[in-house]
């Protein structure tokens, strides 16, 4: 009802917009219809940031839930009217403890109501909210803390605090920082370090003396203000400081939700790192742009049976969180009795056949339907259940590429998952699919608001209301991710499809490469058909400027430890059941069924693989061979195998090795071990030529 | 800063250590002709964490099981909270507020960890049998109470993720961990733990090592521990009991007892006449 009311009120839409999308393709009428209620360029009634929709929410929703945290066994509650009670508590006491407009305050932990506060929080006071990777290892949270010059922490527990703490004397400017569990933390000095109930019974305390001025900060909040800061996770070099402002927060929100349809009424799980952009929107963006309630889980091993219990309605999560629920089920299956067994499997054709036609809406037969409907009932409810989807009205992957295989499995259960492409930069959306245009193969069209060109390179460019104001204190690279007309260059080469007008990604810009004999390399097109396989994890291609190429494997040791344990093969260790010639062997014949469909591309064909191993680690964010949001920095991988590589392309048939690697508490330690180099079948290039 | 009472003083890491809580006089016990435990004295006060060590076979576990009064020692006397205990059974000790945990864990299998930490509760329900059964009045309103506190453990230890998990599916650690939080919610006065850390590796050991220090601080529980692992011990008590072949060796903090030349013959192996 009430945006209604805001949006009509909204009549300074720039029409040249329109125009231009309609340049670079046709624009659904869906869109177009939706055009004069969408685009907004002046924040109306006053909403113009986070702190303003708060205010309003505790109003207008005052007795409805805004959060709520699994603690001690039970699921605690706080109305969006005790929300705004909480958090002006809380700003209140950060002003008693000194902090200024301006200054930045780092969030470090997991999903916590407490979290989410205490960006709100700080945003009342003026000040600029800096959710940081709560797993992130000291030094990592010494540049960030000091690239921005965080005068002021809210962490966790424990841990965080001596991390803090830790790297505190290099901070200069660092005055204070606020823990929530106060567990193992009395007897530490407190000069420098408040509990978190305290500062919120201290601004309590000091209501009448600090009101005044709460409000005054509060009310100098504009919609070109910033809204928060989030740091990139960095394939290369160091992370990037990305200011949004409200604009770009609160404009990507409002179209998004009106993209989906999403109302009041939604659940969400808030799981994912809160220093991802993806959560700041979801959980902070659109729950304060439409009321919705944001659930945290208990702790992050629980995370299954709190999604299972909340059921939530609105769901987002990365392909590999898919993936290991898919290889959890079949998992469960196998021990299932015969019975079940073949019930589900049944069934589970009959969903591949029909599932994602239904759902799509497209014309299936009577009888089908009504098979469907008993599977529904005896195997795809229940499942869906199981899993924490049994309300699902829109899901979202992204990240990375999903496998058709696992995306049709939940498309074809009845569950409306679906694609979207974005960025830090873009305040995630760039593209999404609509309803009832859902492929495996394709990020969807152009969110609302959202114009899209392709340069000649084939690189991806947007222009859009979220597009992000600056890199912190770094002009070169916002000159050179941002030009004057506010094009943002995305790194990702891609190309419109014919027809249907959706974006296809082929691989990061700069990873596209030549091959010796000049024909195309695109290594993620090739990684991620392997990594679609349940017991590859990850792999890592090489072959730019080469005559062919090489490839790296990583098992996924829960789906490989499980096969072993089944066929009674014993191991003791990842790097055991990674040089175990069986698992090699089925390696072998994934790599070479991914060669023959890579040959199928004539453009793509000169990435076959020739020879691969099977690495003795993991690759791991604690070495700095992945980012924390689990993607290959494929330099650095070059770089530190690089005795692997060599070998790759030399003669012999294994090489030995020794790797440092680095535990969780910073220690270092080495592994060596002695690898098998394996051949695989390539489809030759000269009999595609001849075909021709 | 509070003023510490002369019977107490404050540890480096800013921890008072109160009065003697307990005091072992003179404990002679014997199985038959074997003499298990020989003539120990020694005591322990309120708020520390206090090890007995000693190679096996030399009755550590013995007198823990006397302190539980498992066992009757033929000699000797238990002084608690300033008074001769009498011979008890082992409940009236559970009910003096001494809890403990097993060498080889001694859990309710079939039942999940939730109501295994909630039997430790036990000795604070006092509803009887027909309330109890009808759930009604007191039986009721007990339950939630100890429900709430067995939440506030099922959190310190965290172990939420397997709450409803029988105890019998959970691997050896976190079943060591579950014990743990059964004799904690027994509020206990003082808590004894048979190796807690036997059988762990490096990381669980780590883990079990942080709660043993938490509780001791954020409880104030005063515990008392057999343990093998020398560094753990070292690291965690502030006093140590060295036994060996039934006989106290020595006693001390840390430091004394590493460097006192009978405890260095025991592990180094000297012969014996």
């Amino acid at each position: 009802m009430f945006r209604k009311k805001l949006t009509n009120s909204v009549k300074s839409a720039p029409l040249e917009v329109e125009e231009s999308l309609a340049r670079f393709w046709p624009v659904p009428t869906g869109l177009r219809e939706d055009k004069n209620l969408a685009q907004s360029s002046q924040a109306t009634g006053g909403l113009a940031s986070i702190p303003a929709l708060l205010q309003r929410n505790a109003a207008q929703f005052a007795n409805k839930d805004a959060y709520r945290e699994k603690e001690f066994g039970i699921w605690q509650t706080w109305t969006w009217a005790e929300t705004e009670k909480e958090i002006e508590a809380l700003a209140l006491g950060l002003i008693n403890l000194g902090v200024e407009e301006g200054d930045f305050v780092a969030i470090i932990g997991r999903n916590r109501p407490y979290f989410y506060w205490s960006m709100v929080a700080a945003q009342s006071v003026g000040a600029v909210p800096v959710p940081v990777y709560n797993d992130s290892a000291a030094d990592e949270m010494e540049y960030i803390l000091g690239h921005c010059g965080a005068k002021y922490a809210i962490v966790e527990d424990q841990e965080q605090v001596d991390k803090v703490i830790e790297i505190q004397e290099h901070l200069h400017q660092f005055k204070h920082m606020i823990y929530i569990d106060p567990r193992g933390l009395r007897k530490y000095d407190h000069h420098q370090l408040h509990e978190f109930s305290h500062i919120q019974a201290q601004g309590r305390a000091a209501h009448d003396e600090w009101i005044t001025d709460l409000e005054a900060r509060r009310s100098k909040l504009t919609y070109d203000s910033t809204c928060v800061m989030l740091y990139t996770s960095g394939t290369t070099g160091k992370p990037k400081g990305v200011v949004l402002s409200n604009r770009n927060v609160i404009e990507s929100a409002k179209n998004s939700v009106e993209f989906d349809n999403l109302g009041a009424g939604e659940e969400i799980l808030a799981y994912l790192p809160m220093a991802w952009v993806g959560d700041f929107i979801f959980s902070v963006g659109q729950s304060y742009w439409t009321g919705f309630c944001v659930n945290c889980p208990e702790s992050a091993d629980t995370m299954m049976t709190d999604l299972r219990e909340i059921g939530p309605t609105y769901y987002f999560a990365p392909p590999r969180v898919f993936e290991t629920q898919l290889t959890s089920v079949m998992i469960r299956m196998e021990d299932a009795g015969k019975m079940k067994y073949r019930m589900f499997h049944h069934f589970m054709n009959h969903a591949k056949k029909v599932g994602g036609d239904i759902l799509d809406g497209k014309p299936v037969g009577l009888l089908d339907r009504l098979k469907y409907k008993l599977g529904d009932m005896l195997v795809y409810g229940p499942l869906k259940d199981t899993l924490g989807f049994g309300r699902v009205r829109v899901g979202y992957t992204a990240g990375e590429a999903i496998g058709p295989e696992i995306f049709e499995f939940y498309r074809s259960l009845g569950i409306n998952l679906k694609q979207l492409y974005g960025q830090t930069e873009a305040t995630v959306f760039i593209t999404a699919q609509p309803d009832g245009e859902v492929r495996a193969d394709t990020v969807g069209v152009p969110s609302p608001d959202v114009e899209i060109k392709i340069d000649d390179k084939g690189e991806i460019h947007y222009r859009s209301p979220g597009v992000f104001v600056e890199y912190f204190n770094n002009p070169e690279s916002t000159a050179s991710t941002k030009d004057a007309e506010g094009w943002v260059a995305t790194g990702d080469a891609g190309f419109f499809e014919e027809g249907s007008g959706h974006l296809r990604i082929i691989d990061r810009a700069k990873d596209v490469g030549k091959m010796a004999d000049g024909s195309m390399f695109a290594p993620k097109y090739v990684e991620n058909k392997l990594k679609f396989y349940p017991d590859i994890l990850e792999a890592v291609l090489f072959g730019n400027g080469r005559d062919r190429c090489v490839a790296f494997i990583n098992i996924d040791l829960t789906a490989v430890g499980n096969w072993a344990e089944r066929n009674n093969i014993p191991y003791a260790s990842y790097q055991e059941l990674a040089g175990h010639p069986k698992v090699l062997e089925s390696i072998q014949s994934h790599v070479e069924t991914v060669n023959q469909s890579v040959a199928d591309d004539p453009m793509l064909a000169g990435c076959q693989i020739h020879r691969f191993l099977v690495l003795h680690k993991e690759l791991d964010a604690d070495d700095g061979e992945m980012t924390r949001t689990r993607k290959v920095r494929r330099v650095v991988v070059a770089e530190k195998f690089k005795d692997l590589v060599d070998a790759l392309y030399g003669g012999a048939s294994s090489v030995s090795t020794t790797t440092e690697v680095t535990y969780e508490d910073g220690r270092k330690g080495s592994i060596s071990a002695t690898l098998d180099l394996r051949d695989a079948k390539v489809v030759p290039m000269a009999s595609k030529v001849a075909a021709e | 800063m509070t003023q510490v009472p002369a019977d107490s003083y404050v540890t480096e890491d800013g921890r008072t250590i109160g009065p003697t809580v307990m005091e072992m006089k003179n404990i002679t016990l014997r199985f038959g002709g074997v003499k298990a435990i020989t003539d120990i004295s020694f005591d322990i006060r309120e708020g520390e964490i206090r090890a007995i060590i000693g190679p096996n076979g030399a009755g550590k576990s013995s007198m823990l099981n006397v302190i539980s009064g498992f066992y009757v020692p033929q000699e000797g006397e238990v002084w608690y909270k300033g008074a001769k205990r009498p011979a008890m059974k082992p409940y009236q000790v559970a009910q003096q507020g001494i809890a403990r945990t097993f060498q080889n864990i001694a859990l309710f299998e079939g039942m999940s960890v939730l109501d295994n930490v909630m039997t430790g509760r036990l000795r604070q329900m006092n509803a009887n049998l027909i309330q109890q059964a009808l759930w009604k009045g007191r039986a009721e309103k007990e339950e939630v109470e100890n429900r709430a506190f067995v939440e506030k453990i099922i959190d310190f230890l965290e172990i939420q993720h397997i709450r409803k998990t029988p105890v019998g599916r959970l691997p050896y650690g976190l079943k060591k961990r579950v014990e743990l939080a059964r004799a904690l919610a027994a509020e206990p006065s003082i808590l004894l733990l048979d190796e807690p850390m036997a059988g762990m590796n490096v990381e669980e050991k780590e883990d079990m090592s942080r709660f043993i220090l938490d509780m001791n601080d954020e409880f104030g529980t005063t515990i008392a521990l057999i343990e093998h692992d020398m560094g753990v011990v070292m690291d965690l008590s502030d006093r140590v009991v060295v036994m060996d072949y039934g006989k106290k060796i020595g006693d001390g903090t840390p430091d004394e007892v590493r460097n006192n030349q009978d405890v260095i013959d025991a592990y180094l192996g000297v012969a014996h006449d």
